[in-house]
C-alpha cells in the first residue's frame, strides 16, 4: 500500500540524510519526498511517500519519531488530508500541435510558462491522478522531459 | 572569562561527573591532549581505538555510568565503529569524542579526514559536528544527556580543530532542551492494569527479561514480583544477571533458584525453551524479542498471551506482535505491578502454581544442561564451572564470542547484575579483552574475567599491555580449541563438516605471549591443573592469561537451528 507521511522536523544539517538513512538502512524504498521550511522558524516539513503493509508502516512511523531531531510525525492513515504535486513538462509543440497543448493546459488549469520555436514548458498542479491524465494526453503529441516536486501534504483543517 | 574549546571540554566533563577517559591521541585532537595536564581526569592510553570503545562500554555496563572515549580524527574515528555499533546494538551509553579536521577544509579530503558523523548515523542514538566552539558546551551536556536517557545508546560528537582551539564565554546549561525527546518512562495505567489481571488468571505464566531490566535496575522489583506470583523466569544472554540463578539453602550450599529457567532461545535450556512454547502468559521485560531468542517467529510462544514493557517504543510488536504493550521504565512499571501484587494477592498461589512449576522441573531433569568430564581432555564447560566455583560473587566476567560466550551464560550462574559484560546484539569478536579492562579501571579490587576463544582474543590482544601499564589485574581464560569454534560447530553440523577456515593450529604461544606483555601467563593441559591454575590466577595482583587446552571438537548444546521453533532443540 502506499502512503504519505508527513515529518516536522529541525532545520539542521543531516537531518534530511538520518530521516533517508531509516528507509535505506531497512531496504525500503522512498517514493517521492519534498522539503521545505515552514511558517515557523528553525523547522522543516518533510513529505514522503513510501510502500508498506500496516506493519511496516507502524514500524516507519515509530522510527521516525525516536530520530532526536524529528518533532512531530504525521500519520495521514486516518485523518483526511490534501496533497498536491507540481510538475513542470516540456512538450514539442510545432504549427499543427501548438493549439491542441494549449486547450489540455485550458482543460487541466494549467500554465505556459515558458515559450520556444518548437517547445512550450507548463506548469501544473494537482493531485496524483491529475498529473497522471496531463502527462498522458501531452504524451501523445510528445513530451521531452519533465520534473515534478514529489507530493506536499497538510491534513485537512477540522470544520467546525 | 573566556575557555578555549579544549578548556570547555574538560569544564563540561567535570561537570558530568567523569572520571575516566579511554582514548589515543592525534593531530587533530592534539589541543584536547595539551589541555589534559590540567586537569585531575584519567587517562587510559589504549593501543586500537576499537579498545578504547570497547572499554568505554566495559565500564558503563559495569557502572551504569556513561563511557567516555576520545580518539582523534579519519582512522582513529573509524577504529571506532565496531565499538560504536556494539554499544549501540546493546543499548549501552556512552559519548565518543573524535578529532576533526579544522571546519574550512571539511569536505576537501584533507588530511585525515573521514565524515564520521556519516558513518556513524545509523549505529549511534546520535550524533553531532560542533562547527562554532559557542555550541560546544551545550553539544557536550546534550550527548551525555541523549546518551543516558530513554533507551541509552552511544553519542558521538565530532570536533573540529579550529573548533577547540577558538575561544568563547563558557556557560554550562542548566537544563536540556530537545523539541523532539520525550522518552516515555511512565507507563500507563489502564495498560498495567490489564496486564495485572492477565498476570493474575494465569496457569502457566513464564517471565521473560532482557537487557533492560539490568539498564533500569529492575532485578529486585523483578525477583519479587516474581516470587510474589510463583512464576518462573527466564532471561536472555543480556538479561543474565538481572535474576538470581542460584541461591543458598539452609546448608549455605549454592543451588539454582527454584524458579530459574536458565537462558532462553538458541543455546537455551532445554526447560526454558519449553517452558515459552507452552506457557498461556509470556511477560516480556526489557526484552527485544530478538531472533537468537525467538526461532522461527510465527512459531515462537504459541499458546500465549504476551505482555511487552519496554522503553523504546519501536521495540514492541516489531518482530512479535503483544497483547498488551507497556512503553516505559521496566522498573517503574514492575514497581506499580508489585503494588497492585501486595493489594491483592493471588489466593493459594502455590497451589494454583504446583502443576506448573512440577512440568517444569520434569523437564529440567528430563534433559538438564550437562557434559562429562572425562579423564583426559579438559571440556571447556569444565573450566567455566571451575570459574564459578572459585570466583567471588561480585566477580565480573567479559566474554568473547563463540563457543566461550555461550558456554559462559550456561555454566556460570550469574547471580548479580552487571556481573556479565558481553556482546549480546553485535556478536563482536574482540569484545572481551578491552571490555574486561574497561570495567577493571571502574572496579579495581573486584575480579574481572574475560572467557575467550583463541580466535576472539586475537582481535584485541595488544590490550594485554593496555592492562599492565595501567595496572588493571585482568584474567583471561582462554578455552583453547585451535578453531574458530562456533562458526566449525555450524560446519559440523550444517556443511557437512566441511572445516574450511575454522581451523587455528597456528596460534602464538599465549603463555609466552603473556610474558612478554609483562604478564603472567598459565597454562593448563589436564583436567586436574585446571583449578590450581585458576586458583594461583585468581590470587595474582597482576593481569593473568590462560591458556586452558580444550577438547577441540566440544559443541554447544542444546542448539535450536536457525529458522526452526525453540522447542526444536538438537540436544547433543
Ligand atoms: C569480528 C567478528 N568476526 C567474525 C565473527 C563470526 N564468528 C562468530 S563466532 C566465531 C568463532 C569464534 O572463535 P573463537 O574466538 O576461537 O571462539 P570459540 O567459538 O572457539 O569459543 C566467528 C568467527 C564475529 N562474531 N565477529
Amino acid at each position: 500500500m502506499r502512503h504519505t507521511i508527513g515529518v516536522l522536523v529541525e532545520n539542521q544539517p543531516g537531518v534530511l540524510s538520518r530521516v533517508a538513512g531509516l528507509f535505506s538502512g531497512r531496504g525500503f524504498n522512498i517514493e517521492s519526498l519534498t522539503v521545505a521550511e515552514t511558517n515557523e522558524p528553525g523547522l522543516s516539513r518533510i513529505t514522503l511517500v513510501t510502500m508498506g503493509d500496516q506493519h511496516i508502516l507502524e514500524q516507519i512511523i515509530k522510527q521516525l519519531n525516536k530520530l532526536i531531531n524529528v518533532i512531530k510525525v504525521y500519520d495521514f492513515r486516518d485523518t483526511e488530508f490534501v496533497e498536491r504535486e507540481m510538475a513542470l513538462i516540456k512538450v514539442r509543440a510545432e504549427q499543427h500541435t501548438r493549439a491542441e497543448v494549449l486547450r489540455i493546459v485550458d482543460i487541466f488549469r494549467a500554465k505556459v510558462v515558458d515559450v520556444s520555436p518548437h517547445f512550450y514548458t507548463i506548469e501544473v498542479t494537482g493531485d496524483d491522478g491529475k498529473i497522471q491524465a496531463i502527462l498522458e494526453l501531452l504524451g501523445q503529441i510528445g513530451v521531452v522531459e519533465v520534473a515534478r516536486t514529489g507530493k506536499a501534504a497538510l491534513a485537512r483543517a477540522k470544520k467546525h | 572569562m573566556k575557555l578555549t574549546g579544549a578548556q570547555i571540554f574538560f569544564e563540561c566533563l567535570k561537570k558530568e561527573g567523569v572520571e575516566i577517559i579511554f582514548g589515543f591521541p592525534g593531530g587533530a585532537i592534539l589541543d584536547i591532549y595539551h589541555e589534559m595536564r590540567n586537569h585531575p581526569i584519567r587517562h587510559i592510553l589504549v593501543r586500537h581505538e576499537q579498545g578504547a570503545a570497547h572499554m568505554a562500554d566495559g565500564y558503563a555496563r559495569a557502572t551504569g555510568k556513561v563511557g567516555v572515549c576520545l580518539v582523534t580524527s579519519g582512522p582513529g574515528a573509524t577504529n571506532t565503529v565496531t565499538g560504536i555499533a556494539t554499544a549501540y546494538m546493546d543499548s549501552v551509553p556512552m559519548v565518543v569524542f573524535t578529532g576533526q579536521v579544522p571546519t574550512p577544509l571539511i569536505g576537501n579530503d584533507a588530511f585525515q579526514e573521514v565524515d564520521i558523523v556519516g558513518i556513524t548515523r545509523p549505529c549511534t542514538k546520535h550524533n553531532y559536528l560542533v562547527k562554532d566552539v559557542k555550541d560546544l558546551a551545550r553539544v557536550i551536556r546534550e550527548a551525555f544527556y541523549l546518551a543516558r536517557t530513554g533507551r541509552p545508546g552511544p553519542v558521538l560528537v565530532d570536533l573540529p580543530k579550529d573548533v577547540i582551539q577558538s575561544s568563547t564565554e563558557f556557560r554550562y546549561p542548566k537544563a536540556v532542551h530537545l523539541r523532539g525527546y520525550r522518552p516515555t518512562v511512565d507507563p500507563h495505567q489502564g495498560q498495567i492494569l490489564r496486564a495485572w489481571e492477565l498476570l493474575k488468571t494465569a496457569k502457566r505464566p513464564v517471565f521473560y527479561a532482557g537487557g533492560g531490566v539490568i539498564i533500569s535496575s529492575a532485578h529486585k522489583e523483578l525477583l519479587r514480583l516474581a516470587e510474589r506470583l510463583r512464576a518462573p523466569v527466564t532471561t536472555t544472554l543480556m538479561g543474565l544477571g538481572g535474576f538470581p540463578a542460584v541461591i543458598k539453602n539452609d546448608k549455605g550450599q549454592r543451588v539454582l533458584h527454584p524458579l530459574w529457567l536458565g537462558m532462553l532461545g538458541m543455546h537455551g535450556t532445554f526447560r526454558a525453551n519449553m517452558a515459552v512454547q507452552n506457557c498461556d502468559v509470556l511477560f516480556a521485560i526489557g526484552a527485544r524479542f530478538d531472533d537468537r531468542v525467538t526461532g522461527k517467529i510465527s512459531g515462537f510462544a504459541p499458546k500465549a498471551k504476551i505482555i511487552h514493557i519496554d522503553v523504546d517504543p519501536t521495540s514492541i510488536s516489531k518482530n512479535v506482535v503483544v497483547d498488551i504493550p507497556i512503553v516505559g521504565d521496566c522498573k517503574k512499571a514492575l514497581q506499580q505491578l508489585n503494588e497492585l501484587a501486595g493489594k491483592e494477592p493471588i489466593a493459594n498461589v502455590d497451589e494454583i502454581r504446583t502443576p506448573w512449576l512440577e512440568q517444569i522441573r520434569q523437564w529440567r531433569e528430563t534433559y538438564p544442561l550437562a557434559y562429562k568430564q572425562e579423564k583426559e581432555g579438559i571440556k571447556p564447560q569444565f573450566v567455566v564451572e571451575k570459574i564459578f566455583e572459585l570466583a567471588a560473587e561480585d566477580a565480573i566476567i567479559t566474554t568473547e564470542v563463540g563457543q566461550n560466550q555461550m558456554w559462559t551464560a550456561q555454566y556460570f550462574h550469574f547471580t548479580k547484575p552487571r556481573t556479565l559484560l558481553t556482546s549480546g546484539g553485535l556478536g563482536t569478536m574482540g569484545y572481551g579483552l578491552p571490555a574486561a579492562i574497561g570495567a577493571q579501571a571502574a572496579f579495581p579490587d573486584r575480579l574481572v574475567i574475560d572467557v575467550a576463544g583463541d580466535g576472539s582474543i586475537q582481535m584485541n590482544i595488544q590490550e594485554m599491555i593496555t592492562a599492565v601499564c595501567h595496572e588493571l589485574p585482568v584474567k583471561v581464560a582462554i578455552l583453547n580449541n585451535r578453531f574458530l569454534g562456533m562458526v566449525r560447530q555450524w560446519q559440523e553440523l550444517f556443511y557437512s563438516k566441511n572445516y574450511c577456515a575454522t581451523c587455528l593450529d597456528a596460534s602464538p604461544d599465549f603463555v609466552k605471549l603473556a610474558d612478554a606483555y609483562g604478564a603472567v601467563g598459565l597454562r593448563a593441559t589436564k583436567p586436574e591443573e585446571v583449578e590450581p591454575v585458576l586458583r594461583e590466577a585468581f590470587s595474582t595482583k597482576r593481569p593473568v592469561m590462560i591458556d586452558f587446552w580444550v577438547n577441540p571438537e566440544e559443541g554447544v548444546y542444546p542448539m535450536v537451528p536457525a529458522g526452526k521453533n525453540i522447542s526444536e532443540m538438537l540436544l547433543v
